[in-house]
């Protein structure tokens, strides 16, 4: 019996589908289908588009932080080689777009929000002489007679309740405090953090008539063509994009950027492609930071660790007016036990760059925290951190009362724990000594909230046999070629060179885009529905039940019936679009991907230098639909917990407001010297609730939680219990131990 | 301007180079020549995206002007292999997934070229403990000596991995010779 779906997703698909095909390709550890490309310099990426008589824009950035352009200095700029037009069109944007926008960010280039806005475009023949040009131009400011704060934590900054969470609060956590056994009572602060993902933004755009065609690099197109489309006042179906790779993004590119709109408004101007290409100290200066965070956590248990309270509230900041906050609270709802809690975010309003999401918001770096005060109760209670976070994993989550879809975390904790040899730690700071190096260990807990989004994806078995699967789904790095394609052979029973997989182009049904964990899923589940249809067809074709079809390799089954795909078509294509929206599973379950991580470091007894001797990372989030890319995104997570454990941090200067680290060489991204070996352990779990795939998100699982393991490492090795991010020496060295002193 | 004489060698076809003395070498080839495997990630020699040979040797191309290069010879990922005929490296890249987004890749890939090569001829690296000594092949050579090439996906022991597998049939075809 066919199930009669929806488009939303309102109960758990409990067929478990993927479970009974019978091709044997889904989860399996194939390699990226694009890989030769790749590997070969053959993908093309957006700068790299050619067309004929593109001319080349440079943006111009403010040297001011607050005020007004009142002029700029065109014509000398003008005379100079192949300058072809200097550009400040109101229609340009001041601010980013945030994820799922879908609408103009704040537009209008002569108000200056931050140091080192756009504020104009310089447009050339060449590139050598756009750049010339920019940074020839001159330009008069008239500086804002009553600025906003610079400094999140300055006693002039406004601080307000955000828009995007709410508070949560139940019982009496200052009673259960006051009650409690053991209560800890602690401040962190975590610095704000760049995407830096290695393509920096780029947009090739050119007018067919009155229709714009973007080459670019974007991780959401669907909601990126309606974000350019308003921008410019133009009907969103005369936009196309196209970015069938994207050299990374990690929420620097989930909305339409600067380059993007000034690319197109100068193409529509010069009535001829131009290309505008980010510099990477353009990239880190005005598209998107982490908001840095200062955290105050309280624990309160009782003699045995359980937690009888927990508060977790934050200030973070953004530019006045923007709803976004980084949500620090997110995962601390769900994850633990203490019904009297206080949960809380504020944002703090001031004058640098919008703060949006940066890989995992929310959880990278609430997690890390938490897991950090976590391991100063289990230290308090004395027993042992594993042991304390087992101890304290509700049956429901805590206040609201809503049911777990399925959560792997004892799991998480025991096989991570036995892979890592956690049973060879010893548990008071300074007991391990190699040489110069005090070594220790810490865990910590992993979790990030699962969502479902709106996706469609076309699947076409064509007569021949082969398929096609068509969507806009952006490729940044995350696997979505290899999956998608691992979907449809297995539904379809194809070997998987019989799929082929075209992304990244919006003239294609709109996927989901990638961001929040939620490509894999929601555009995976769109293709599986659109190969259900054609399972349907290819049933009734056959001449039996749906449910008793078997696909493999090219050949329909049932019984004593059996048919090529090729005989079954008759020379005829099948199409079919599948849709998924979130539904009622959405609001009904408490959705998560869950993992722990377990870290060994080095710190050094007389310089406080750490170093990562190994990590071991074990994660549950639902079906696993490629072993080898998400294995990967399990590693990349769990790098980036390296950098924001010890290197990465956003500096800005408190007197002009101005990115001091605006680069690759002053912001400090983990190298390969810095990157240890790293055991992954993916754990087999079906989740019915999450996506009728049974899966669940685990681009952004490795990190939260990830530098936390770390820091408690830092604190077992040599006793330095440290609340700022990230652990750099100057930090540690003030708090490490006599390093001539015998060791206990 | 440049030289009427100023020409390079570019994947074994000669070529002028640019006239406008800005250009770097890294706009040259991607932009005149149009060989967009070498990328440009920050074009300040932070990033390694750029990597490309020049006589043999691993430079940041974002870093060096094209006519500084008269007379040289240049190879790009372009020469080491096509997606239909990789070279054992980039295969190994692709096994063990030494990448995601793709875009520091061909860096890494000239890297690892010509740090192998390096190798072979016994550099010693910071972190050799015995600088005159041929270098142990370790995981931490391996990781000091392309700690230039920096990958945001966070790739790394994926790399070493496939590093590990290259330099190892080399090993044992040097054996079997």
């Amino acid at each position: 019996m066919s199930r009669t779906d929806t488009v939303t997703y309102d109960s758990p698909d409990t067929r478990n589908l993927l479970d009974h095909t019978r091709q044997g390709v889904i989860g399996k550890p194939l390699d990226r289908p694009e890989g030769p490309l790749k590997v070969s310099g053959s993908a093309t990426y957006s700068a790299e588009w050619k067309f004929d008589d593109c001319a080349e824009g440079v943006l111009v950035l403010a040297t001011i932080a607050q005020g007004t352009v009142q002029r700029l200095h065109k014509q000398r700029v003008l005379d100079m080689p192949g300058v072809l037009a200097v550009l400040a069109d109101e229609a340009m944007t001041r601010r980013s777009t945030q994820g799922t926008a879908g609408e103009a960010p704040v537009q209008g280039v002569h108000t200056v929000d931050y140091f080192a806005q756009p504020i104009a475009l310089v447009v050339a023949e060449t590139f050598e002489q756009a750049r010339d040009a920019a940074l020839a131009l001159e330009v008069d400011y008239v500086e804002s007679k009553s600025p906003i704060a610079l400094d999140p934590e300055s006693p002039d900054a406004e601080v307000e309740d955000p828009d995007n969470s709410e508070t949560v609060e139940g019982g009496d956590l200052e009673k259960a405090m006051h009650d409690a056994a053991f209560a800890i009572d602690v401040e962190y602060r975590t610095p704000g953090h760049a995407s830096a993902a290695m393509e920096p933004h780029a947009t090739i755009a050119q007018w067919h008539g009155d229709r714009l065609e973007l080459h670019g690099s974007y991780q959401m197109l669907a909601y990126n063509v309606k974000e350019i489309a308003d921008c410019l006042s133009i009907d969103p179906e005369k936009v196309r994009i196209i970015a069938p790779y994207v050299g990374g993004g990690f929420g620097s590119k989930l909305g339409i950027t600067h380059e993007a709109v000034a690319a197109a408004i100068a193409a529509r101007q010069l009535k001829r492609p131009v290309r505008v290409v980010m510099s990477r100290q353009q990239v880190f200066e005005t598209v998107m930071r982490r908001s840095e965070t200062r955290q105050r956590v309280r624990l309160a248990s009782d003699a045995s660790g359980k937690l009888i309270g927990l508060g977790h509230e934050a200030l973070v900041s953004n530019l006045p007016d923007e709803e976004f906050a980084e949500p620090v609270t997110q995962a601390t709802e769900f994850l633990y036990g203490g019904e009297n809690r206080l949960l809380k975010v504020e944002v703090a309003r001031i004058s640098r760059m919008t703060a949006g999401s940066v890989r995992a918001p929310g959880e990278a770096v609430g997690m890390q925290v938490l897991e950090a005060a976590m391991d100063e109760l289990a230290e308090a209670v004395d027993i042992d951190p594993v042991e304390l976070r087992k101890r304290n994993l509700p049956a429901k989550v805590p206040v609201e009362g809503t049911a777990y879809s399925s959560r792997m975390l004892v799991e998480a904790l025991d096989q991570g724990a036995e892979a890592f040899g956690w049973d060879q730690r010893r548990p008071r700071p300074c007991q391990t000594r190699e040489g110069d190096w005090w070594i220790g260990m810490g865990m910590a807990s992993a979790a990030r909230v699962n969502m479902l989004v709106p996706a469609e994806a076309r699947v076409t078995l064509k007569a021949d046999g082969a398929a096609l699967v068509e969507t806009d789904q952006t490729d940044i790095g995350t696997g979505s070629y290899a999956i998608l394609g691992q979907i449809a052979g297995e539904m379809l029973g194809l070997p998987i060179d019989r799929v082929n997989v075209v992304l990244g182009d919006t003239s294609l049904p709109a996927g989901a885009g990638s961001g929040g964990s939620f490509g894999a899923i929601s555009t995976g589940s769109a293709v599986m529905r659109a190969c259900e249809a054609i399972r349907t067809t290819l049933s009734e074709a056959l001449g039996c039940d749906t449910d008793a079809l078997d696909l493999k390799d090219g050949t329909a089954t049932s019984g004593d019936l059996s048919q090529s795909l090729s005989d079954l078509l008759g020379g005829n294509d099948i199409v079919e679009t599948g849709k998924i929206e979130p539904g009622k599973t959405a609001e009904d379950f408490s959705q998560a991907s869950y993992g722990a991580f377990f870290a060994e470091v080095a710190v050094h007894a007389f310089t406080g230098e750490t170093r990562v001797r190994r990590m071991t990372g074990a994660f549950g989030f639902g079906r696993v639909l490629n072993a080898k890319t998400a294995r990967s995104q399990c590693l990349g997570g769990m790098v980036w917990g390296i950098g924001s454990a010890l290197t990465e941090e956003l500096a800005f200067d408190l007197r002009d407001g101005h990115l001091v680290n605006h680069d690759l060489a002053e912001y400090h991204v983990p190298v390969h010297a810095d990157v240890p070996a790293i055991e992954v352990i993916l754990l087999e779990e079906r989740d019915a609730a999450a996506s009728p795939l049974q899966a669940k998100g685990v681009g952004e699982l490795g990190i939260c939680g990830a530098a936390g393991a770390i820091t408690n490492a830092i604190y077992n090795a040599c006793g330095a219990r440290l609340r700022n991010f990230p652990m750099t020496l100057d930090k540690v060295i003030p708090h490490l131990p006599d390093p001539f002193a015998e060791v206990a | 301007m440049a030289l009427p004489m100023s020409r390079a060698s570019v994947n074994g076809t000669d070529h002028a180079l640019p006239a406008d003395p800005r250009r770097t070498l890294l706009d040259w080839l991607r932009e005149d020549l149009g060989l967009t495997g070498t990328k440009k990630g920050c074009d300040h020699g932070q990033c390694g995206a750029c990597t490309v040979l020049v006589d043999g040797r691993r430079i940041n191309s974002c870093l060096s002007l094209a006519q500084l290069h008269d007379g040289d010879t240049i190879e790009t990922i372009e020469s080491i292999g096509s997606a239909d005929n990789l070279s054992p490296l980039q295969k190994a890249f692709v096994t063990h997934d030494g990448f995601q987004c793709g875009y520091c890749t061909p860096g890494q890939i000239c890297s690892a070229k010509a740090m192998m090569q390096e190798l072979s001829e016994g550099w010693a690296s910071a972190v050799s403990d015995d600088v005159t000594a041929a270098p142990d092949i370790t995981r931490e050579e391996l990781r000091e000596r392309m700690s230039g090439n920096l990958c945001r996906c966070g790739a790394y022991s994926n790399i070493i991995a496939a590093l590990e597998e290259v330099l190892a049939d080399a090993a044992s075809e040097r054996a079997d010779a």
